[in-house]
This record gives structure tokens, sequence and C-alpha cells, in this order.
């Protein structure tokens, strides 16, 4: 695949058509496909809980790498804008975390409020 | 003082806006920080998702006796478990496993014409929205028999206390656990389903552009790049989705 930053692909319209670079795009797709298999083989063999969460949220973030880096193409991003996305992303995922434990502890807090 | 107006010589220097730090186009760039902003509101519903969940009992007994009650959160394989023609039949999670191949295929297949794009081949860039556009609508679909299902509710529906049943799911009440359930599936899967048909539209207009030669005459295919990356975005979210509404 070219580099999106460059201008190496503005020949003319006259030019010749180069051959299709797919292979990277299919490599991708197929570690997709294989890593939601992979989930649906924890949901269906494994028993609910924290460990299986984990397994799910850690594949999850593996998808979600492949996507923005090959598909969005931000692994072959300059620097500087890989990380304007990142840094506020993990800033969120900090507060989720955050917010999620807040829920247990107001769950716990309503739960034993007349004890 | 000079009258005579001259066209202004772009400025090159690194401190005069000559500098292009990022590397990438305008309309990459805010496409990019567009999709950032977006990506917080997504993250804003599933941290109301998270919160909401642990403020809620959990099921705790064995998941074979599962039964709906507004008194904890539902599994959701035993929410999401039909599939249209396979009336009754337990399937936990096939149908949304299909939807989420779909979504994949889909964004493989944009990013196939993102590629023929570089290559300046308006044929395949025709032929792989084509294939995005069908595998969007396709998902479109999807939900929307999902939704129905949702609302319509199963046969025996939830035992209330008073002896009465309740079908499906409404704003109100719900047959499958707590209001809020019902609420963050059609907020969360319809904010989603709404960005993937404006997606599926702006999809439409780049394939219609292409057919009419508007990307080749213009010299770039930049339009399908950055439809691409709203697209994959979408496709994103939806694992996201996928992992904190269907599996966890």
């Amino acid at each position: 695949m070219a580099a999106h930053s460059d201008h190496s692909n503005d020949f003319h319209q006259t030019g010749e058509i180069p051959k299709a670079q797919t292979k990277v795009i299919w490599k991708t797709f197929f570690i997709l496909v294989a890593l939601t298999a992979v989930e649906f083989l924890f949901a269906f063999t494994m028993d609910a809980g924290t460990l299986r969460n984990a397994i799910f949220i850690v594949l999850t973030i593996f998808k979600a790498f492949y996507i923005v880096a090959e598909f969005m193409h931000l692994k072959h991003e300059a620097k500087a804008l890989i990380w304007s996305i990142i840094i506020p992303l993990a800033l969120m995922i900090w507060l989720m975390v955050a917010l999620i434990s807040e829920g247990s502890y107001y769950f716990d807090s309503i739960r034993n409020y007349f004890n | 003082m000079s009258t005579s107006t001259t066209l202004e010589e772009p400025k090159t220097g690194t401190w005069d806006g000559g500098n292009e730090p990022l590397k990438a186009s305008y309309g990459k760039l805010m496409m990019w920080f567009f999709l950032l902003s977006d990506a917080f509101t997504f993250g804003a519903f599933l941290i109301v998702y998270g919160l909401s969940r642990h403020s809620h009992l959990p099921y705790t007994g064995r998941p074979e006796d599962f039964q709906f009650s507004t008194e904890w959160w539902p599994i959701p394989e035993k929410v999401f478990n039909a599939f249209p023609g396979f009336h009754g039949v337990d399937l936990p999670l096939a149908f949304v496993a299909l939807m989420t191949m779909i979504l994949i295929l889909s964004s493989v297949t944009m990013v196939l014409a993102v590629e023929a794009g570089h290559r300046m081949d308006k044929n395949d860039v025709q032929k792989w929205l084509l294939w995005t556009i069908l595998f969007g609508g396709t998902f479109l679909g999807c939900q929307a028999w999902e939704w129905t299902h949702f609302i319509t509710g199963t046969d025996e529906g939830m035992l209330m206390a008073d002896g009465t049943r309740v079908f499906g799911a409404n704003m109100v009440m719900n047959q499958y656990g707590p209001p809020l359930f019902a609420n963050l599936f059609f907020f969360i899967t319809g904010f989603h389903g709404f960005h993937v048909t404006v997606g599926w539209i702006l999809l439409v207009i780049a394939f219609i552009s292409t057919v009419n030669g508007v990307y080749h005459k213009r010299g770039h295919y930049e339009m399908v790049e950055k439809i691409g990356l709203y697209w994959h975005f979408v496709d994103l979210v939806w694992v996201f989705v996928f992992t904190f509404f269907y599996l966890i």
C-alpha cells in the first residue's frame, strides 16, 4: 500500500493502473475474524466471571488495534497525529474504569443503606 | 499606499505556516478529530452502561436456571438468542455473530475501495464501494430485525408478581430485566445504527460521484478515503458494543 502522506500517486489519469496490493488487508481481515471466533469460543466454553470478561476486553483491544492501525491507517501516519488520537482515548478509558467502579460502590451503598 | 493587488505568495517558512507537522490533509485531519469527539460520545454511552450495570444486582444463580426478572441484570446470551427463520430455537448470539461478520466484511471491502482509489482504478473503486454498500445495507436490515424482535419479545414473556405477563421491550418496561437495560440497548445500538445509516448514505453519494468520474477528474480519491475512515470507525464502535453489550 502506498503511503498516504506523500503524493507519489498523483500520476495522470492516462497512466497505467498498477496492480492491487491487498495482502495486508486480507491478513488483517483474517486476524479480525480469528479474534472474533476466539471470543465466541470463550463465550460458550467458559463460565462467566472476571477472568472471562478480562479475556474479552483484551481481545477487543486487539481487534480495535488492528482496525485503527491497518484499516484506518493510523500506524503509518505521523507520530504527532498518532499521539493526538491515542492520548485522549487513553484518558477516556481511565474515566470508564473509574466510573464503573463507582457504579459498584453506588450499588453497595444502596443495598447496605439500611443495615 | 499601493492599490495594486498581487496574489500573495504561499508562505513556506517553518513558522509561517509552511510546516505540516501532522502530514495529513486538512480534510483527513478534521475527520480524525471528528471521530475522536464521536468516540467520546460512544465512550460516554458505554460508561453509562457499565455504571448502570454495576449498580444493579447481577444474576448469581446457575445459567441454566436463568429467568428474566427486573431484580437482576439479564445474561445477554439469554436475551439475544433468536435467529430469523428459527422461531423458538435457542441460538445464543448466533445472529449478532452474523451481524459482526457482515460489518467486518464491509470494512474490508471499504479498505479495498480506498486502496483502489490510490491506484486511480475507477472500476475497482466502484466495485468495492458497491460491495460495501451491500454489506452496510445488510447490516442495517439485520439491526432492524433485531430491534423488531427485541420490541416484540418472546412467546413466554416475563411473569409479573400480579400474574400478568410482559412481552417485549419499550422505554418504560421490558421483559428482559431492569428498564435501564432496554433503554441502553435502544440508545447505544440506535446511535450506532444511526451512524451506519449516515455512513451508508455517504457511501451511496461517493459511489454516484465515482461513477460520474468526479474524483477521477479531481485527480485523487481522497473523499473515498475520508468516508472510509468514518466507516471503519463505525465498525470499531460495533466491536466495542459487541463486547460490552453482547459478550460481557
